[in-house]
């Protein structure tokens, strides 16, 4: 008899830390609100790149501009967690690494899928969710399971 | 060949002549990381043989220059580096002339407050990493993951690893948990999940205490009481600030060459080469070990063994302390201490001094020469390497 999986993994809705942005990253934010999921491109060598910065880590153009992602990647890395870093998290969650089909990657939380079942180079999807205090936050699903 | 030098000589050396840690706690009780700093101090330099006058240069970060005025120890060289890293800086300013007796001291109590067991210095700060519940279980376990997708290790190699570590500090009367044990690698898988795939015994422990190094000029070693320790090698690679950008595996450089998940493979080619030794050479491996999966991946990085094959390397007895790669022997962060930032990492150098003089009590590595200590990790994007002998080269 096979084991009953765990239910999926959701979202975050507490208090969660959160540094306040600068003047480089207030855009990315002001993506997510909107429900869009930003990245910085550079004019000059046309790499994509994130977390921002004020020069191209490639080429050091400080030419670049911000696009619009499909959202769409494949999982990186990841790791389940059952004791949070602090109380505002609910357990349990899980920190993911994700390779972004533009070419970059990004830190995330993965939901809608159960502990159990998340498989190496799972195709995932962005989907944004409100945490308290006005935080818009793009976790990452397994494709097609919105 | 170490005769009385003018300290100005191009060819001056510098040894390492006194170590010392106080006693380590889980909480140790009516102290302060001030404190203990003084008492870390005076007890490396009772072991070396020299008296706090001797003292030209300090290392305490980041308590150095507090540590000067308290001491009066003015004017005094301070060094700037932590951890492991400070070692080699001490013995840099030694040889160029700006110090002939060098104080590295660290000490921690009553830092871990918040959410007791998360180290407070390793919480993540950055907008990009905080909301998504990263801490440094979470950041090295993601690392882990990469090589089990792409190597296959599992958890039972991860748990023959922190079995093994924990068992040095059973046998350790100094270590935290000294006969805690014994452990075998089912006891690591039985303890609950943190963050997989790491297991609560997987982890570092949180715990209080101090520790000191002496570093003098080879042209004090008359006035040395203790056998000196010689720095063969040292290496320091780093990718970046420590818990501030995701802890890829395939982060790399504009140079090519080693990726993250290889950190410290650099820094090891780099001592191993200028201390004109190779791995074979080695007796006992002191590396740090914030989380089981680490000792694979730095026994890969170091070269001890083919990228891929840590898991089984260890699985094999090979890291025990009578195989031939005996790890950590102590009981390192999970067993023995891990006493703030600083501590945690002078203490692998600390343990390898005792190895290579015969002073490791019941977990001695017999005729034990020469000793590499590491500190650092993939999780955290840095890894520094030092390697020990009693003969200089």
């Amino acid at each position: 008899m096979t084991r009953p999986l765990a239910a999926p993994l959701s979202p975050q809705h507490g208090h969660l830390p959160h540094a306040e942005p600068s003047p480089v990253t207030r855009p990315f934010w002001e993506g997510c609100a909107a429900g869009e999921l930003l990245f910085q491109r550079c004019r000059g060598c046309r790499a994509a790149q994130f977390p921002p910065a004020e020069h191209c880590r490639a080429c050091l153009e400080t030419d670049l501009g911000w696009e619009r992602g499909a959202g769409l990647g494949s999982l990186y890395s990841w790791t389940v967690v059952h004791r949070p870093v602090t109380p505002a998290f609910t357990v349990p969650y899980t920190p993911a690494i994700v390779d972004l089909d533009e070419g970059y990657q990004m830190m995330t939380n993965l939901i809608g899928v159960a502990p159990e079942a998340i498989t190496p180079d799972l195709a995932v999807q962005v989907e944004f969710h409100d945490t308290a205090g006005g935080l818009r936050l793009p976790y990452f699903r397994p494709r097609g399971t919105a | 060949m170490f005769g009385l030098l003018d300290p100005m000589s191009a060819h001056r050396r510098a040894a390492i002549v006194g170590v010392h840690n106080t006693p380590q706690g889980r909480r140790l009780e009516n102290v302060t990381s001030r404190g203990l700093l003084v008492q870390a101090a005076l007890g490396a330099l009772a072991d070396a043989g020299l008296a706090l006058e001797d003292v030209d240069g300090v290392n305490a970060e980041p308590d150095a220059a507090g540590l000067i005025y308290d001491l009066s120890l003015g004017p005094a060289w301070q060094g700037r580096q932590f951890g492991i890293a400070a070692v080699p800086e001490a013995i840099s300013a030694i040889e160029s002339g700006q110090a002939d007796v060098v104080l590295i001291a660290a000490a921690a109590a009553g830092v871990y407050r918040d959410r007791a067991s998360t180290a407070p210095w390793t919480r993540p700060e950055n907008e990009f990493v905080a909301p998504w519940g990263l801490f440094t279980a979470a950041e090295f376990a993601l690392v882990a993951r990469r090589h089990m997708i792409t190597y296959g290790t599992t958890p039972e190699h991860l748990a023959q690893v922190a079995a093994t570590i924990r068992n040095n500090g059973h046998h350790n009367p100094e270590a935290v948990y000294y006969g805690r044990g014994p452990f075998k690698p089912e006891d690591i898988l039985a303890s609950r999940m943190v963050a997989d795939p790491f297991h609560l015994l997987d982890c570092s422990m949180t715990s209080e205490g101090g520790c000191a190094i002496v570093v003098a000029a080879a042209d004090r070693l008359p006035d040395v009481i203790a056998r000196p320790v010689y720095l063969l090698g040292a290496g320091a690679d780093h990718f970046g600030p420590s818990y501030r950008y995701p802890p890829g595996w395939d982060l790399g450089g504009r140079r090519g060459g080693p990726v993250n998940g290889q950190v410290g493979k650099l820094a090891a080619d780099r001592a191993f080469r200028h201390a004109g030794i190779d791995r074979p050479d080695v007796d006992v491996l002191e590396l740090y070990d914030p989380f089981s999966f680490e000792i694979i991946r730095q026994l890969e990085a170091f070269g001890f063994c083919e990228p891929g094959e840590g898991g089984p390397f260890v699985a094999d007895g090979h890291i025990d302390i009578t195989g031939s790669h005996p790890v950590t022997t102590d009981g390192g962060t999970m067993a023995f201490s891990h006493a703030g930032a600083s501590p945690q990492m002078l203490q692998r150098v600390i343990r390898g001094v005792q190895q290579v003089r015969g002073q490791a009590g019941p977990s001695q590595v017999p005729d034990a020469s020469i000793a590499l200590c590491s500190g650092g990790g993939a999780g955290a994007l840095f890894n520094v390497v030092t390697i020990l002998g009693t003969e200089p080269t």
